[in-house]
């Protein structure tokens, strides 16, 4: 886990998972998101800040399509995922949020067994052969999710019956369970108290030795503490991207330095 | 005094207690309305309250008790000869009433006079004569007993009518000056309020459910009667229903009770696919627009009643069935048939299925779809994996409604599938073969009660014991349906 030296830290440069370019969405006549431009790396947590209703979480859910489920919206621009544009025809969308997995706002565990929950992906994408391998799955899953000391003992019982920051990593070791290359988070800690985020931060900076995760937060602290990469969208524009460590002490536009000094929000 | 009049000076003085109680509070406090401990209107309420609820509950239990009490009296005076004669103290009683309503109506047109209503002898004068000539329903020559008790049954009526008059009013008025008196500045009229709004909050529901109580006892004393008359294991096991009012019945019930289950069976088979289909479609697939247009056309069905779908069932549907399925495949050549029946009714509790289950989806949370999409799910898998188990115990509730709509149906079921009760001695074939006639527990309930029949013999009194039957049998639905509900309720929060 990062500490809040942001300056020290070591900066490499990765394979580039996400290349996004002129990247622009419309829900009917509102022109949400704005010619943005993000490159992605692989095996990196980037944080996109920004107040509210500045697109941030609109633009993550174009990632992974999930903005095909609301009617008005409209999306232009080309999102190239390893090099293959997400919005071609030829793409199955849900094909494609098998590998680009997402972990939502408010915990939302299927009300179904903890053990179900988990093997729900697996079980859709047909991962396992047979019951041995899925239980091996749902054991790697909550492992990785940080979980499964807490509830292997009770895997019959209810997702639901959790606590809340239970409840988040349970979300989190169901999204890993289909094996994604990039897991996408919007805000995943808001609903959580301070114990259960350390736990899902500390989560997220072990995810990045194998996943490219990319959080949207409304907490600076939190941006600073987990990303190594930073984008800051203002009113549907990307108004600056860099390290972390640079946009945090050192940012170049004067409203990104606005607002992480709070005058603007 | 007329009751309507009663209610309505109750009401005045209701009024009076209204603007009285809210005046005097706002003198005690000056004028200034922020003085007060509640808003001024909640004082004039709190004097309309008092001043007619306890009235008008007065006048209530009045108008439930006397007539019982009035009635007891003028019947002591009766001799028993008469009562033997006419059959039952009710018809006798019956009789007293009507002459009394003549007596009236003969005074009210000025043929007699009130005197001479109270006096009148029917060994004298031609009563019976006088009174038809008012246009009243005189069945049999009113002799001096009956006449007798009449002229009592009158003049009791009109005293209690009286009395009342003057304990509502008198009530009202106590409590007029009562909430009068209270109304000051620092009385909690607000709380008072809100109280009295609860009591009778409380009252309504306990209408409610005293009215089913009194349903349940008015069957249960009727079936007592019942198995005086008849042996209940008989009328448990019994595999043949053939009624006859000359005696020697054999009633059991089996084969009305698996009629009324065969029936249901096939409607629900009916009813519950197609419904949880369409609902399925309605809220998952459907665009709003469609939804909006779409949604209550369907529940059009609901409100057609049910004679129309058996006029359905008669003309279209029963010949149907027979001239290209029955009869070709050599299954029997009855219009009325069970599987004519179950279609028509499966049809008709297509929109309760529908739109119970369609409002039930609608209530699973977006977040549950957005986490089964969000893992690569596509939208028949969610709907199947996700929001139906999440939506289940709902629609089960909509399945077992439906089912005890399906149970207590008649209409549907004379015209669709007859009113012979099914063979079941004649052994399986006649059991199960879904294109004979056949009938239901409610379809002999109407037949045994209408007619002119003698209400104390067990061909009548049958139709209370199948009706307890069958209520028995819907209470055991729906206390199913809530256990299925509670247990298998999965929370989403």
């Amino acid at each position: 886990m990062n500490d809040m030296r942001p300056l020290e830290r070591a900066v490499e440069t990765k394979e580039i998972k996400f290349e996004c370019r002129d990247c622009q969405v419309y829900y009917g006549d509102t022109h949400a998101i704005k010619d943005v431009n993000v490159d992605i790396e692989d095996k990196t947590v980037t944080a996109f800040i920004g107040p509210s209703g500045c697109g941030k979480s609109t633009f993550l859910r174009c990632l992974n399509r999930m903005n095909d489920t609301i009617d008005i919206a409209r999306v232009e621009g080309s999102f190239l995922l390893d090099g293959e544009n997400i919005y071609d025809k030829r793409v199955d969308p849900v094909q494609l949020r098998a590998k680009v997995g997402m972990v939502f706002q408010k915990p939302n565990p299927f009300p179904k067994s903890i053990y179900d929950n988990i093997a729900y992906g697996p079980r859709i994408h047909g991962l396992a052969k047979n019951k041995a391998e899925l239980d091996e799955i749902v054991e790697k899953s909550l492992r990785r999710g940080a979980i499964w000391n807490e509830v292997k003992d009770r895997l019959d019982a209810p997702g639901t019956g959790l606590s809340g920051g239970q409840q988040q990593r349970l979300c989190i070791a169901r999204a890993v369970a289909t094996e994604p290359e990039v897991l996408l988070m919007d805000e995943p800690c808001s609903a959580l108290d301070p114990i259960a985020t350390a736990q899902v931060e500390e989560l997220i900076d072990e995810l990045r030795e194998s996943y490219s995760v990319v959080i949207v937060t409304h907490s600076m602290q939190q941006a600073a503490r987990v990303s190594q990469k930073t984008a800051f969208f203002h009113l549907g524009n990307l108004v600056e991207f860099g390290e972390t460590g640079q946009i945090f002490t050192n940012p170049k536009d004067p409203r990104t330095e606005s607002y992480i000094t709070g005058r603007i929000g | 005094m007329p009751l309507l009049w009663i209610v309505l000076v109750v009401l005045g003085l209701g009024l009076i207690g209204y603007l009285m109680g809210r005046s005097r509070a706002l003198g005690s406090a000056g004028g200034d309305g922020r003085q007060l401990h509640s808003l001024p209107s909640y004082y004039g309420w709190h004097g309309f309250m008092l001043t007619v609820v306890p009235a008008l509950l007065m006048m209530a239990a009045w108008l439930l008790v006397a007539p019982s009490v009035i009635e007891n009296r003028a019947a002591a005076g009766i001799p028993d000869a008469k009562i033997a004669e006419r059959g039952s103290r009710s018809l006798v009683m019956a009789e007293v009433r009507r002459t009394g309503e003549a007596l009236d109506m003969a005074v009210a047109q000025g043929t007699m006079d009130e005197d001479m209503a109270r006096n009148l002898r029917a060994d004298f004068t031609d009563v019976t004569e006088r009174l038809k000539a008012t246009g009243a329903i005189i069945t049999t020559t009113v002799d001096q007993p009956i006449l007798e008790a009449a002229q009592n049954y009158r003049v009791m009526a009109k005293a209690s009518n009286l009395y009342m008059s003057i304990a509502v009013l008198g009530l009202a008025v106590v409590g007029l000056v009562f909430a009068f008196m209270r109304s000051d500045k620092d009385f909690r009229a607000r709380n008072v309020v809100e109280q009295g709004i609860k009591a009778i909050l409380i009252l309504a529901s306990t209408i409610a459910i005293m009215t089913t109580l009194g349903i349940v006892l008015s069957m249960l004393f009727e079936t007592a009667n019942f198995f005086e008359q008849y042996s209940w294991r008989e009328f448990f096991f019994g595999l043949n229903w053939a009624p006859d009012f000359r005696g020697n019945s054999e009633l059991g019930m089996l084969p009305l009770l698996w009629g009324t289950l065969y029936i249901s069976l096939v409607a629900l088979l009916v009813a519950v696919p197609i419904g949880l289909f369409a609902a399925i479609y309605l809220s998952e697939y459907a665009s709003p627009r469609l939804r909006a247009v779409a949604k209550p056309m369907i529940e059009i069905l609901a409100g057609i009643p049910t004679i129309v779908y058996g006029l359905f069932a008669l003309i279209t549907v029963g010949p149907l069935i027979r001239d290209w399925i029955a009869q070709p495949a050599g299954f029997g050549n009855s219009t009325n048939s069970v599987i004519t029946a179950g279609l028509v009714m499966g049809i008709m509790l297509i929109p309760f299925v529908s739109s119970l289950s369609d409002d039930i989806i609608n209530a699973v949370p977006q977040a549950m779809r957005d986490g089964s999409y969000g893992l690569g799910a596509t939208q028949s898998e969610t709907i199947k994996q996700v929001v139906l188990p999440a939506a289940l115990p709902g629609i089960v509730g909509a399945v077992l409604l439906a089912a005890s709509r399906a149970i207590g149906e008649t209409m549907i079921v004379v015209m669709g599938a007859g009113a012979a009760a099914a063979q079941m001695e004649q052994g399986l074939g006649a059991i199960i073969n879904p294109f004979q006639a056949m009938t239901t527990v409610t379809v002999k309930i109407v037949s045994q009660l209408t007619g002119d029949t003698d209400f104390a013999s067990p061909e009548t009194l049958v139709a209370f014991a199948l009706g307890l039957t069958l209520f028995v049998i819907t209470l055991g639905l729906n206390v199913l349906a809530l256990y299925i509900v509670r247990k298998y309720r999965e929370q989403y929060e």
